[in-house]
């Protein structure tokens, strides 16, 4: 069984990210698993621009913008396997992988867990109806568009108002297809305003709120859907259908992270991000197998995946220096205004970032970080939405030893 | 007269109300930084975006290379410079930031590849 220090599971931004800090940290015996067949994840085929604005201080596509870092790994020589699939990840840090050169397996001082998220798709959903071809998630029509040049549809309607589907709302338009509409469940978009205007309202596309698709018609081919206004309860309203033609329906409705392998590692997960609960080190319940990046919660942007997963990689030099790291035993509560935090925990030993979305829209709100019943921590918010990430960083000069610490929202 | 807009420079995406009168911004609210001024100033005069596509590669490990503009061009001239885009067969392999149409339509702006994409 050949030994590694440190073995990356995923070749995207988070990954990439994440075996550069941790070569420049001097770890060296690290290996990068990826299973598509070059290196970059789903940025290669985010060909639109808006890239790298945090991390890098200008605008880039997504490949892009994957490249810096992938150059980084070449020009270090960073030991990386793409084709190559994770089976499995052991408690005992024993990663088993399948690719090219058949069946291996490895030992790891420490597992990266970076391996992105899925779509939720129309099963997920439960949407009635036949069962015709045409029916696409965001993604899989941006894979068929940007990186095998097939067309999915001429006559367009979108479900979900995620940055992906309006990002291809745009591009099906440049490309010559007509978009109807975009039709969101929720009373607020769930994607960014910048992408309402830049993708939809540029181009004249509709986006209706509290309104959802609640049948399919077509027996080979998509030929229609039925679309229904919901309640507040997001149930729809009988009387309130709707018809409409169209050959091709994109779901863009969220995205999941994607857990198989930390669950049968043993990893706990979060049932609000869908990914591992992890500490400020980014370490998961199981020692010495860390998260970050879309795996561990969904991004806006990739960005601070990659700044996360570079916090990772310092802890995880740390990790491997002193063959341990502080217990976290102070949990981070929030309140109900708030959907969730990373971390879910912290040892009180050091500053950190804390990353949370609004469960709602909140307008001149102000959220409290608070320990002991003492304010540590105050940040003004004149407009929060669940589409942006928030992300605070907190100083360990104010953190106490004990107390959970509880994030707060006062509007 | 108040107008609304959606600042697209960042992902902060201020939502920005201005006060135009003859073209000219009389007061603005909501933008978090300059940039917004200048948004709304671009908006108002000659509105810019910039796009991304594919162009058609022959002997590539992918069939298409993704381009985008090197700098935002006019909002109206962009299905304009989409029919240029449509027109180019390239030859693998190709870079990132090689120039697939230099300063297109005159618009001083390059479409440029942006994916590495060996010969097959």
């Amino acid at each position: 069984m050949e030994e590694k220090d440190v073995i990356i599971i995923g070749g995207g931004p988070a990954g990439l990210a994440a075996a550069v800090e941790l070569y420049h940290k001097g770890i060296k015996n690290i290996l990068v698993i990826e299973r598509e067949n070059t290196l970059g994840g789903i940025l290669r085929q985010c060909i639109h621009d808006g890239f790298g604005l945090n991390r890098f201080k200008t605008t880039l596509s997504g490949p892009e913008y994957a490249q810096r870092f992938i150059d980084e790994v070449e020009k270090d020589n960073i030991s990386y396997m793409t084709n190559t699939t994770v089976l499995s990840v052991g408690q005992d840090k024993v990663v088993t992988t399948v690719g090219r050169r058949g069946l291996k397996t490895y030992r790891a001082k420490a597992v990266v867990l970076a391996m992105g998220c899925r779509e939720r798709t129309r099963g997920a959903l439960g949407i009635p109806g036949e069962r015709p071809t045409g029916v696409f998630t965001a993604g899989v029509a941006q894979a068929y568009m940007n990186l095998q040049n097939t067309m999915v549809g001429r006559n367009i309607i979108i479900l979900g108002s995620g940055d992906i589907g309006m990002i291809m709302a745009r591009r099906f338009t440049l490309e010559g297809a007509t978009v109807k509409a975009v039709f969101e469940i929720q009373p607020y978009p769930s994607g960014l305003p910048r992408n309402i205007q830049q993708c939809l309202n540029d181009y004249g596309i509709p986006l209706y709120l509290s309104k959802t698709v609640t049948d399919i018609h077509g027996n080979s081919r998509l030929t229609g859907i039925t679309v229904s206004d919901v309640d507040k309860h997001l149930n729809p309203i009988p009387g309130t259908e709707q018809d409409l033609d169209c050959d091709t329906l994109i779901l863009s409705v969220g995205l999941i992270p994607e857990n198989e392998l930390s669950l049968e590692a043993g990893v706990e997960l979060d049932s609000r991000t869908k990914g591992a609960i992890v500490d400020e080190y980014y370490q998961t319940s199981v020692d010495g197998i860390f998260a970050a990046g879309n795996v561990l919660h969904v991004h806006d942007l990739v960005d601070f995946v990659s700044m996360e997963a570079e916090k990772l990689a310092d802890s995880v030099a740390d990790y491997l220096h002193n063959q341990s790291l502080p217990k976290a035993t102070i949990s981070i509560l929030p309140d109900t205004n708030i959907n969730h935090t990373v971390p879910q925990k912290i040892s009180g030993k050091n500053s950190f970032m804390l990353s949370l979305r609004v469960s709602k829209p909140l307008q001149d709100c102000v959220i409290n970080i608070c320990q002991n019943d003492k304010i540590l921590k105050t940040k003004k918010i004149t407009k929060a939405i669940p589409a942006q990430m928030i992300q605070i960083p907190i100083q360990k000069e104010i953190l106490s030893d004990t107390g959970s610490l509880e994030v707060r929202v006062t509007c | 007269m108040l107008k609304n807009y959606i600042c697209i420079v960042c992902p902060n995406s201020c939502e920005i109300t201005a006060e135009v009168e003859n073209g000219e911004i009389l007061s603005l609210t909501g933008a978090t930084c300059n940039r917004g001024q200048e948004y709304v100033r671009q908006e108002l005069t000659n509105p810019v975006r910039n796009i991304a596509s594919s162009v058609l590669l022959e002997n590539g490990v992918l069939p298409l290379a993704s381009v985008r503009l090197s700098k935002p061009i006019p909002k109206d001239k962009i299905f304009n410079v989409m029919d240029k885009i449509k027109e180019i067969r390239l030859n693998a392999p190709v870079a990132i930031g090689q120039i697939v149409i230099g300063n297109v339509l005159g618009l001083d702006s390059d479409v440029i590849i942006t994916k590495n994409i060996d010969a097959k």
